[in-house]
Order: structure tokens, then sequence, then C-alpha cells
């Protein structure tokens, strides 16, 4: 299947309770084989656009496309798309191997051949002797993983999964991760997968749609949003960022010129639809260095430091009184500098970014 | 840490519960005991025999009994099955199906039967039957059984249900099954414990009614409570203990397995 043609096409999809909206038409398109990943806060629809996909829910507006084909009319069951539970819903009075078939059963597949293809999942898994198992005598990792088995065994031409690994602990989290996402590529099955953690989906995503109050706030690669995040909504929720207020003195071809606080000038790169007048300039901390101060430098003064092994956390204040994040490499050469002291700060090439509001 | 009240501290109260505890079930060890009597005596104690028991079978009481009887448990067993498939299809539209318009009036009827004294509904019952022409029997009996079997067979079936939460059933329609499926396969395997409860809840609560029964059957026609009450009307021979001892023991058995079914079915999942 080509790369990047369309798995699902979801345009302007509205979704009305009766007096709440949890979408305000979203739209966004997720490919073949691609790990397609819903972030955002509690709250901001991100179960409700997964289940309008899976069809339990009916759109209010808009339409999604499933391979170019319209699926409003297909109800939950003629829709070739897979669900990966939040809570699992293992079916607690059949065994992992009549869990994992159950979809294959229904398609109509005999016995023999529904159980052949469970067990081939079940390995991919790895949770082949565990077949006979209830499900109420798995760990919560290996539910999990009966239950990717159980959506992956029918071949879904998308799979859905709501934050699957919020249940697990720490430690377990991280390994599925890596697991997941070796499976995603092994099937080439497009995942849509929905997480509220920013770590989660930097680190297996291809693309992300970062999401807010029903509103699709920015799509694309982890790296676009990481570094070049669109709003402040954005910059703010993925990874620690400083927000500075800046004035824009003017916007031309994607570059900006603002003016920091104490005058400083800086050329830098701009969020389309970015405008002239007050707005807000994202820099990493983990991009800024710190030198003596000088006419090409932000002035700033240390309030705290904090030391956290690999690196070292500087708090410190501009002259309008703005606290400032930097955070320093822990290495032999760099001195932490006192508290009080006086500083310069420098935004490495790109660092600096100008946002939308 | 406030302590929780305890209520055996209340002067008095140890002394109300064996009271009461002795109110309820001294007449039911006594008739127990006094059924293995030797005497034809309801009062003096001749020994031990299982002599009224025989009788029961066989003496000349015998043929009343087993017609009673065989009406009793067909009935039971005719108006909790038909009660408790009602009960789950009420079920299904009242947890299943969202919201939908009289969905409080709709509970409040499949309850009203626990609600409305026995003797009124009896009366009514007996009215509507002869206004329509029914001619009564076995037939009016099933009927009027089949109602307030209903809300017996409701109450252990929908908290079942309540305790099922939807998402199994919409994680079989996410893997095509058809929603009858997801309810043949899902739902209701998992809401067994909850139906078997209500079954025999509705079976016990049938088979041991007597107020409506006496209204609605016709002349001739006995279940067990009837055909008791019948004799004892004679006056009490102690093979009217025996038979209800029998009965005690049927109903304890049912009401004892129907408690065991719905904790086991709790503590699967
Ligand atoms: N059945 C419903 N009826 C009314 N409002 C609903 C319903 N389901 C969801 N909502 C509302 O829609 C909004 C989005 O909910 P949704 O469950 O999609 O959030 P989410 O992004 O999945 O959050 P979380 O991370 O907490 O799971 C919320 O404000 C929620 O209260
Ligand atoms: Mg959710």
């Amino acid at each position: 299947m080509n790369q990047n043609s369309i798995a699902v096409d979801v345009e302007n999809v509205v979704k009305r309770y009766d007096s709440v909206t949890a979408l305000h038409g979203v739209s966004m398109d997720i490919r073949e084989g691609e790990f397609f990943t819903l972030l955002g806060p509690s709250g901001c629809g991100k179960t409700t656009l997964l289940r309008c996909i899976a069809g339990f829910e009916d759109v209010t507006e808009g339409a999604i496309r499933l391979r170019g084909e319209d699926i409003a009319p297909l109800p939950p069951h003629r829709r070739p798309v897979n669900t990966v539970f939040q809570q699992y819903a293992l079916f607690p009075h059949m065994t992992v191997l009549e869990n994992v078939s159950f979809g294959l059963r229904r398609r109509g597949w005999i016995e023999m051949d529904a159980e052949a293809r469970a067990r081939e999942v079940l390995e991919l898994v790895q949770l082949k002797d565990f077949a006979q198992r209830r499900p109420g005598q798995l760990s919560g990792g290996q539910q999990q993983r009966v239950a990717l088995a159980r959506a992956l065994a029918p071949n879904p031409e998308v799979l859905l999964l709501d934050e699957p690994l919020s249940a697990l602990d720490l430690k377990l989290r991280q390994a599925v991760r890596v697991e997941l996402k070796q499976i995603q590529r092994e099937t080439g099955i497009a995942f849509v997968f929905v997480t509220h953690d920013q770590e989660e989906a930097l680190t297996m995503s291809d693309r992300i749609a970062v999401m807010s109050e029903g509103y699709v706030q920015q799509i694309g690669t982890p790296r676009d949003i990481y570094e070049a995040p669109l709003n402040r909504f954005v910059a703010d929720f993925i990874g620690e960022t400083n927000l500075l207020d800046v004035e824009v003195a003017a916007v031309s071809e994607g570059m900006a010129e603002v003016f920091l606080p104490g005058g400083l000038a800086l050329r830098c790169p701009a969020a389309a639809s970015a405008v002239a007048g007050r707005g807000h300039l994202s820099v990493r901390p983990e991009r800024i260095s710190i030198g003596p101060k000088s006419a090409e430098t932000l002035p700033a003064t240390v309030t705290d430091h904090v030391y956290l092994g690999t690196d070292i956390h500087l708090h410190a204040r501009l002259v309008d009184g703005e606290p400032i994040l930097v955070r320093m490499q822990n290495s032999e050469s760099s001195g932490i500098p006192e508290r009080g002291s006086e500083l310069g700060l420098r935004f490495e090439a790109g660092a600096a970014r100008l946002l939308v509001d | 840490m406030i302590k929780p009240l305890d209520l055996r501290r209340f002067t008095g109260f140890r002394a109300l519960t064996i009271l009461c505890l002795v109110v309820l079930y001294a007449p039911l060890i006594i008739v127990a005991i006094y059924s293995f009597n030797d005497s034809t005596s309801i009062t003096r104690w001749g020994g031990f025999s299982l002599k009224w028991y025989v009788d029961v079978f066989t003496g000349p009481d015998a043929p009343k009994f087993r017609n009673a009887a065989i009406n009793s448990f067909t009935i039971a067993i005719g108006a909790a099955t038909c009660a408790t498939i009602i009960a789950t299809a009420a079920a299904v539209a009242m947890n299943r199906a969202g919201r939908f318009r009289g969905k409080v009036a709709s509970l409040a009827l499949i309850n009203l039967p626990l609600m409305v004294p026995e003797i009124v509904t009896a009366v009514a019952s007996l009215i509507f039957f002869i206004t329509i022409g029914f001619k009564t029997g076995l037939m009016t009996i099933f009927i009027a059984h089949l109602v307030f079997c209903i809300p017996f067979a409701y109450l252990p079936i929908s908290a079942r249900m309540q305790s099922v939460p939807d998402v199994y059933e919409q994680a079989a329609m996410d893997l095509y099954a058809t929603p009858w499926e997801a309810f043949r396969l899902i739902l209701l395997p998992l809401m067994i414990p909850g139906i078997l409860s209500g079954f025999l809840l509705a079976f016990i609560i049938s088979l041991d009614d007597f107020l409506i029964t006496n209204f609605v059957k016709g002349a001739g026609i006995e279940t067990l409570p009837t055909a008791i009450f019948g004799s004892v009307k004679q006056g009490i021979k102690p093979n009217i203990m025996a038979i209800s001892t029998l009965l005690l023991g049927v109903s304890v058995v049912f009401v004892t397995l129907s408690w065991f079914i719905g904790r086991a079915g709790q503590s699967k999942n």
C-alpha cells in the first residue's frame, strides 16, 4: 500500500452532545501505515473522535472517510476498524484464545483457521503460552497485549488505541512503547493512538495531532511539533518551554523582528499567521547558553538553581521581572552560577520562535 | 477516627433482637420438629417417626396433595420462566437502550406489583377475569402469578446488568458482532448469575403464593398453599406439618441457591 495514500480522512467533524460541543470542526488525514497520535489534555475530545471513527457515536456535522468511503451509514460492526479499549474490555467468560479469535469468528472464519490466526497473533505479542487462560488470570501488561492481539487479529484497515498504556506502571509502559511501535511497523497497519502523555507521543508517533478543547491545534511530525510549535498552547503543552512576552516589530516571509525585554533586537522564525504587535516567543530551555553580560546578550539575574544529575536547571529573571528557565548540561567545565549573579543569555540559532497567541 | 456505632451497647437491643428471632423462627422450628412426631396429637411428643411423611405420599389425602403439588410446580416453573424472559427484556430496555420517553413510568410499572397490597391485586384480578369472561382455572392462576413474578425476577437481573459495563458489548460490536450477537455471546453469558437468581426468586414467590391464587383459582383447582389451607380448616393434622416442612425445605434450598449464584457471579469479575 502506498505510504502516502489516505487511510482515514476526517473532514470538519463536529460532535455535539446535548449541551457540550466535544469536537468543533476537526479535520485530519491519517495515512496508510502510519503511527498517528491524538495528543491533548483530558476532556479535549480525543476519545470522542476515536468513538466517531469506530462508530459508537454519530458525527453531528462533517464526514469521516475510510479509504475514500464515507462510513457514516455503517454501524460499528460493519466498519473494518478495531479498537483497543482503555480498560481493555476483554471478555471475562472466554479464554485468551477465544477472545482473540472472536472477531475472526464473527467475520465467518471457520474455527480451525480462526484459531490458527489467533495463535499467530498471540505469538506476535509473545503470549502464545497463555492461550487457555482467562483474562482474570493475567497481569495488567498481559491483558493489554491480549487486547492488542484481539484487535489486530482481523487485520483491520485502521487500529484505534485509546490510552492503552495508561493502566500500566511506568517501567512497563516504557517497554511496551517500544514493543507497540515495533508491532505497528511489522504489521503496517495505520494506528490512531490516543494519549495525554507528550513524551509517549513524541517517542512513538510518525505524526501527532495536538488537540485542545475540541479543536486541532497543530498536526505534524514530533520534530515539527516540538521545534516549530504553531501557537502558545502547543509550545506550552509539549515539553518545557519559556514563553516570553515580546514586542514584534515586523513579520515577513516566516521571519520576525522582535524586541526582547531590555531592548535587545532578535531575528527569529515566526509561526505562519503571526502578526506584528505584542506577541509570545517560545524558547526551549535547553537551547539557551549562558555567558558574561554584553551588548549582544539578554541580561538576566539568577534566582535559583536545581541540580538534576545530568542537567542543571537555572532559574533566572529578565529585567522586566519575567522568569526564564535555562537547562545546562552538567559538565566539568560549566560552573554553576551563584544565586543573584548577573548573566548574559544567548539563544542558539533558531532556538527562539514567534508564536500565534 | 470515630468508632462506628455499636448497636450492641444499646440497652435492650440484644433482648429485642432475640425476641424478634424467636417470634419469627420458633413456629417454623416447632412445625419442623413436630412433623416427625409419632403421635397423632399436634402438641404432645410421642417419639420420632416418619409416618406423617409416609402419610403425605400414601395416605388418604395423598392424591389431593399430589395434584396440588403438580399444579404448584407447573405454574411456578411456567410463570417464573416467562417472568424471567420478560424481566430480561425489560432490563435490556431499561439499562441498555439509553434514554427514551416513559422510562421512569416503565420502571414504576414494572415494580408496581411490589407496592400494591396483595389483597387489592387479588380482588382486582378476579374482577378482571370475570369481566372479560375468562374461565377461572389453571390459566388464570398462571397469568396472575406471571404478573407478580416479573418484578421479583427483574430486580436481580437488572442489578446484574448494571454491573456489566457496556464496553464489553461495544468491544464485541467493534469485533464485527451484530447487536444480537453481542447480546447473545457477551451480555447474556455475563448476566447468567442474575438471570438464575431472578428465576429462582420468581419460582419461590409463585410456589408459595396463597392470597392471589385463592381468589383466581377455579373451583376444584388447588395449589399446595390453598390445599394446605383447605386441610387446616378441617382441623390440623400432623401430616400438614410434614407437608409444610417439605415446602419450607424447597424454599430454603432455592433461596440459598439464588444467593450463592448471585454471589458467585459477583466474585467472578
Ligand atoms: N456521552 C457524553 N455526553 C455528554 N458529554 C460528553 C459525552 N462524552 C464526552 N462528553 C464531553 O465531551 C468532551 C470530550 O470528552 P472526551 O471523552 O472525548 O475527552 P478525552 O480527550 O478523551 O479526555 P480524557 O483524556 O480524559 O479521556 C468532554 O468535555 C466530555 O465531558
Ligand atoms: Mg478519553
